[in-house]
């Protein structure tokens, strides 16, 4: 009864709203690239991947100035020394300082491995672009295409580019992995563009009359951008691994100039005698191609959109 | 209302193979006229081709028969900056506000696309324009530079209304824009569309399956059914009188807000589904569910007639 009462005495009042109004928002402002740095740093290994290759890039670029030796000049009074005050990662056979050899070598290395990265996926995300946009015909032929180019075995293909191109210099290098890598981001490129292209945002740009161009390169292409970065840090070691193998069978970067391959290749005669002359370019490829793996996993996890709303 | 026509569709078909299945003619014979200032609700269950007939008035699909004209020229005869034009004139507010907007664009961008795209005002006159959208369509200035996620579902829709509005159509084809958002969020969505429509004068295609809503909200009402218009009316004369057994199911399906009217409601339950719709044979597409199902209606497929002014139903037993 008391309860009765007491309905009766307080009855809800109807609240006055305007409908004109739009909720207002709580969350303070953040930027995709905040979110996607939330995310990464929650993964520590891909962190600390992220600060070694830092290091090494920081090496890199100045590990030669940190001694007075150049690549190219003999020491005679210490040839094949282990390292030392003076040499710090000892010298080779011929008397070179290994320190500056491996950062100068180094230097090669990674730029033969991201140029030969970037520019075949900019091909591909472009070529795989197209054909997922225009689809019918086009799709049809430019994929049966690169079945064709994907058929025949890279490492044949990259030989005989660079034997008919000329060997021995890195640009020569670059445009052979370039002609032979561009297919598989092309395909993976095109996955992607038939997902999104089915999206209301791009048939929103459609019906406001946006040139095909502009579809692509505005919405499809920045859209598969964050999947296909995850593609390049994982196709570097890839072309590492390449480069050091071309060189250790003669046909990468020709000598006096070092690459990490070149050097394995020149400290595999001496390699039972003087080991270290082997195992530390050894160890600095190792240990870059696995930075740049689990950077790569953890960036996909990061960009992953089904953890992100 | 003026009685400058805008659209008029002449028995428009939009068919799709379907792989070892035949085809689906998923918009199958549709006559419509749409005029300038109106509200025109397209009201149908799912499947039946609502949406598929937007796409195809918007240009994403092109219709395989019959003929869509846009202020007496079709659509498909534009030269290039006719069509520019057309696209500009004519634009959709989508479904579904999470994939309507692209998630690498702040608001910003995703507003000025059609400005951009149309070259229309130049440098800090674009930014105001963007500015003074976004106030019309009930948003901050602030949210200019937010990405779509941080947004909810309701102001998402407002932005893409705000988008539509920019390059000032004359028409804008509402693709169930309401029909993924909450009810107090839908109506202030359709107040929003309503009141852009007085301050403007566009006139909306109203897609939608909310059929108290286009009650609300429309001049005239087409009822689809499988791909055809079944019934064509002004909206109160639709209410009033409805010829075909379908719009009365569907009218008897309008839960009433008053619980003692409610208990008394009398339903039309339709017995029987939607038929496949791929390889629909000759005759009425509704006989399979229809109460007044005949020999003739197997036979022979109804036309839309005009039954009283300006009411058009396709039943042969409509008088």
């Amino acid at each position: 009864m008391e309860r009765t009462k007491a309905w009766k005495t307080f009855p809800f009042a109807k609240l006055e709203r305007s409908g004109m109004e739009a909720e207002e928002m709580v969350r303070p402002h953040t930027s995709y690239l905040k979110d996607v740095w939330r995310a990464f740093k929650r993964r520590k290994t891909a962190l600390v991947s992220a600060v070694i290759l830092l290091i090494l890039v920081v090496l890199v670029l100045f590990g030669p100035m940190m001694n007075p030796y150049n690549y190219y000049s003999n020491d005679y009074t210490a040839i094949n020394s282990p390292p030392t005050a003076q040499h710090w990662f000892g010298t080779d056979t011929l008397g070179r300082d290994l320190w500056t050899r491996v950062w100068v070598g180094g230097r090669v290395s990674l730029l033969i491995a991201i140029l030969a990265t970037l520019f075949p996926f900019l091909i591909g995300m472009v070529m795989g672009g197209i054909s997922g946009y225009f689809g019918g015909k086009v799709d049809m032929i430019m994929m049966r295409c690169i079945d064709i180019l994907m058929g025949i075995p890279a490492m044949i293909y990259n030989i005989l580019l660079i034997v008919v191109l000329g060997s021995g210099n890195i640009s020569t290098l670059i445009i052979a992995f370039t002609l032979t890598g561009w297919m598989g981001s092309a395909r993976a490129a095109r996955g992607m563009v038939l997902q999104i292209k089915a999206r209301e945002f791009v048939m929103a740009s459609k019906t406001l009359g946006a040139s095909p161009a502009r579809i692509i390169f505005r919405h499809l292409l920045p859209n598969t951008l964050g999947i296909m970065v995850v593609g390049v840090t994982l196709t570097i070691p890839m072309i590492i691994f390449a480069e050091a193998f071309l060189s250790f069978i003669g046909l990468g970067v020709a000598p006096p100039n070092p690459s990490w391959g070149q050097l394995i290749s020149i400290a595999a005669e001496v390699f039972k005698s003087y080991p270290y002359q082997f195992i530390i370019p050894c160890a600095f490829v190792s240990l870059t191609m696995l930075c740049f793996n689990l950077l790569g996993d953890g960036l996909r996890d990061a960009l992953d959109p089904k953890l992100r709303a | 209302m003026a009685d400058q026509v805008l659209f008029e569709l002449k028995s428009v078909s939009k068919h799709f193979q379907v792989k070892n299945a035949g085809v689906l003619k998923a918009v199958n014979g549709v006559s419509l006229t749409i005029y300038k200032g109106e509200t025109l609700g397209l009201v149908g269950e799912s499947g039946c081709g609502k949406t598929t007939l937007g796409h195809t008035m918007v240009k994403l699909y092109k219709n395989d028969g019959g003929m869509i004209t846009y202020k007496g020229r079709d659509i498909w005869d534009f030269n290039r900056r006719q069509n520019m034009n057309y696209h500009k004139n004519v634009q959709i507010i989508y479904q579904d506000p999470y994939a309507s907007l692209n998630p690498l664009h702040v608001v910003r961008q995703s507003i000025a696309e059609g400005l951009e795209i149309h070259k229309l005002y130049k440098g800090k006159k674009r930014t105001e324009r963007v500015m003074e959208l976004l106030r019309m369509v009930g948003l901050n200035q602030e949210h200019a530079n937010r990405f779509p996620h941080e947004f909810s579902g309701g102001q998402r829709q407002r932005i893409g209304i705000a988008r539509a509005l920019a390059v000032e159509p004359e028409i804008i084809i509402c693709d169930e824009p309401v029909s993924a958002l909450d009810v107090s969020i839908q109506a202030q969505i359709v107040n929003l569309i309503m009141r852009l429509q007085r301050e403007i004068g566009l006139s909306y295609l109203f897609i939608t399956h909310d059929l108290s809503l286009v009650k609300q909200i429309s001049d005239r009402i087409a009822v689809m059914y499988l791909g055809a218009i079944v019934e064509l009316a002004p909206a109160q004369s639709l209410y009033e009188h409805h010829y075909h057994p379908y719009t009365s199911a569907l009218l008897s399906a309008i839960p009433i807000p008053d619980p003692e009217v409610e208990k008394k409601r009398k339903r039309i339950m339709l017995s029987g589904d939607v038929p496949n719709p791929i390889n629909l044979g000759g005759g009425c597409s509704f006989r399979s569910r229809c109460p007044k199902a005949a020999k003739r209606c197997e036979l022979e497929c109804p036309q839309l007639k005009e039954i009283t002014p300006g009411h058009f139903a396709a039943c042969h037993f409509a008088e």
